[in-house]
């Protein structure tokens, strides 16, 4: 699966995307077995509020969300457009 | 990318290049089919919001996700006006003071609903168009961040 992280996450992750064989099944547990993998991941999800998420590149709400089936899931602060 | 939707024609642009409004407005009005246009453009100020002078202004965005966000934005207005024709230009990429950042063009026989829908456009590109602004000053560089009355004020719509 492609992850994607833009902005400071990017920036506290170090790559802007990486391909992940994931075993999680849901966003929650993704963000959890990424914290597991590197500290790195602890830094940057440490505050997981200000943290967004698009699963094959639709902003979900719910963490609990299926990614099974997903190609890529991208993380990222709330957005600044305009 | 672009689009028809009940004889609403609907044109985005993620983009580094700079636009021309006036060529812009002027595809639209080919069309003949106009009462009123609405548009707004943003433009990058020369200070930032630590009131010192802004060295540039630099925007990431979602390559593949950002123009189909923007689309989503115009079909939601095409849905709750009577548009003509909708026309979006936001540019990524390094800017500088002075610098075209977006455009939003409404096209519709009636001024009021190419008002309303430009702003309802413009308040959603705020904060639901996967775009990140660093602003860099002189000796530091910082994200801009996102402001909560910009959330909220998708609300009122």
């Amino acid at each position: 699966m492609k992850i994607l992280y833009f902005s400071w996450l990017r920036e506290k992750i170090g790559v802007p995307f990486e391909e992940v064989e994931v075993r999680s099944e849901t966003v929650s547990d993704l963000i959890k077995e990424l914290i597991n993998h590197d500290h790195k991941y602890q830094l940057a999800f440490e505050d997981i509020k200000s943290i967004r998420v698009a699963v094959d590149q639709k902003i979900i709400q719910d963490l609990n969300v299926s990614i099974k089936n997903a190609r890529e899931v991208a993380f990222f602060p709330p957005m600044t457009g305009g | 990318m672009h689009q028809t939707i009940e004889k609403c024609y609907i044109s985005v642009n993620v983009q580094k290049a700079d636009f021309d409004i006036n060529s812009e407005i002027k595809i639209i009005k080919s069309k003949k089919i106009i009462g009123g246009i609405a548009n707004f453009t943003g433009v990058v100020r020369n200070s930032g919001r630590k009131k010192e002078e802004l060295m540039s202004l630099e925007l990431e965005h979602y390559p593949g996700m950002t123009e189909k966000a923007i689309m989503l934005i115009c079909e939601d207005a095409q849905k709750r006006w009577n548009l003509n024709s909708i026309r979006v230009i936001h540019r990524v990429g390094r800017l500088f003071a002075g610098d075209n950042i977006v455009l939003v063009v409404t096209a519709s026989a009636h001024r009021k609903e190419a008002f309303k829908s430009a702003e309802f456009i413009m308040d959603f590109l705020k904060s639901r168009a996967p775009i990140w602004k660093k602003e860099h000053y002189r000796t530091h560089s910082s994200w801009v961040q996102s402001k909560e009355e910009d959330e909220l004020i998708l609300n009122d719509w």
